[in-house]
C-alpha cells in the first residue's frame, strides 16, 4: 500500500454500472516524510476521505477486496485515512 | 517475495472495515546486500513484526492470503521474520 494525499475529484456521469454511487478521488502519491512526488491516481474512495487528508491506498486486483468493492472494475482503492506516521529510522 | 526492514508504524482509525484491528507498518525494501532499494511502503503485518526487525513480504493479491483472503484489501504483507541479518547468506 501507499501514502497518498487527495488532490482533488472526478465526476463520471457515464460509467460501468458497478461504479454508480462510487466517489472517485484524485490522489498523489507522498513520501513517508510527507513530501511530494510526482504523478497522480483515480482511487475510489471507501472511507468518505475528504480534501488534502492523507490516505492509505491499495492498488491492484487487491483493491476489488475493500468492503463494498466486490467485482468493481477499480484497480486503486482508498482503504483508511491516516492519522500519524512514525518513521524511526 | 522480498527482504525489508520495519522503519516505522502508521495509524489509521478511520479505514475500510476489512482492515479494522490489523497493524500497518512501515517497511524499506532491500536489496541481497541488505541495502535499501526504492520507496519505503504501508504493510499490514501477519506475524507480529515490530520496529527495526528484517523481514520479507509478499505483494500483489497473495499478500491478502494470510488472512479473510476474499475480504482483506491489501498489497502489501509481512509474512516472515527473519532470524538476524546474519541469517541472510548471499554468495
Amino acid at each position: 500500500m501507499i501514502i497518498a494525499r487527495i488532490l482533488g475529484t472526478v465526476v463520471a456521469t457515464q460509467k460501468d454500472e458497478r461504479l454508480k454511487g462510487k466517489k472517485l478521488l484524485i490522489v498523489r502519491p507522498i513520501n513517508v516524510d510527507g513530501t511530494d512526488t510526482t504523478g497522480y491516481v483515480v482511487a475510489v474512495d471507501t472511507v468518505g476521505a475528504g480534501f488534502h487528508e492523507r490516505v492509505l491506498v491499495v492498488a491492484g486486483s487487491s483493491a476489488r477486496l475493500a468492503q463494498g468493492m466486490k467485482d468493481t472494475p477499480v484497480d486503486a482503492a482508498i482503504v483508511g485515512v491516516i492519522d500519524t506516521v512514525d518513521v524511526t529510522q | 517475495m522480498q527482504l525489508a526492514r520495519v522503519i516505522g508504524t502508521v495509524v489509521a482509525t478511520v479505514k475500510n472495515d476489512s482492515l479494522e484491528g490489523r497493524k500497518l507498518l512501515i517497511i524499506q525494501s532491500l536489496n541481497k546486500n541488505l541495502d535499501a532499494q526504492g520507496k519505503p511502503m504501508v504493510a499490514i503485518d501477519s506475524v507480529g513484526a515490530g520496529v527495526g526487525e528484517l523481514v520479507f513480504w509478499c505483494r500483489g493479491k497473495e499478500a491478502s492470503f494470510p488472512f479473510k483472503r476474499e475480504d482483506t484489501p491489501t498489497d502489501c504483507t509481512i509474512v516472515g521474520i527473519v532470524d538476524s541479518d546474519k541469517h541472510v547468506s548471499r554468495q
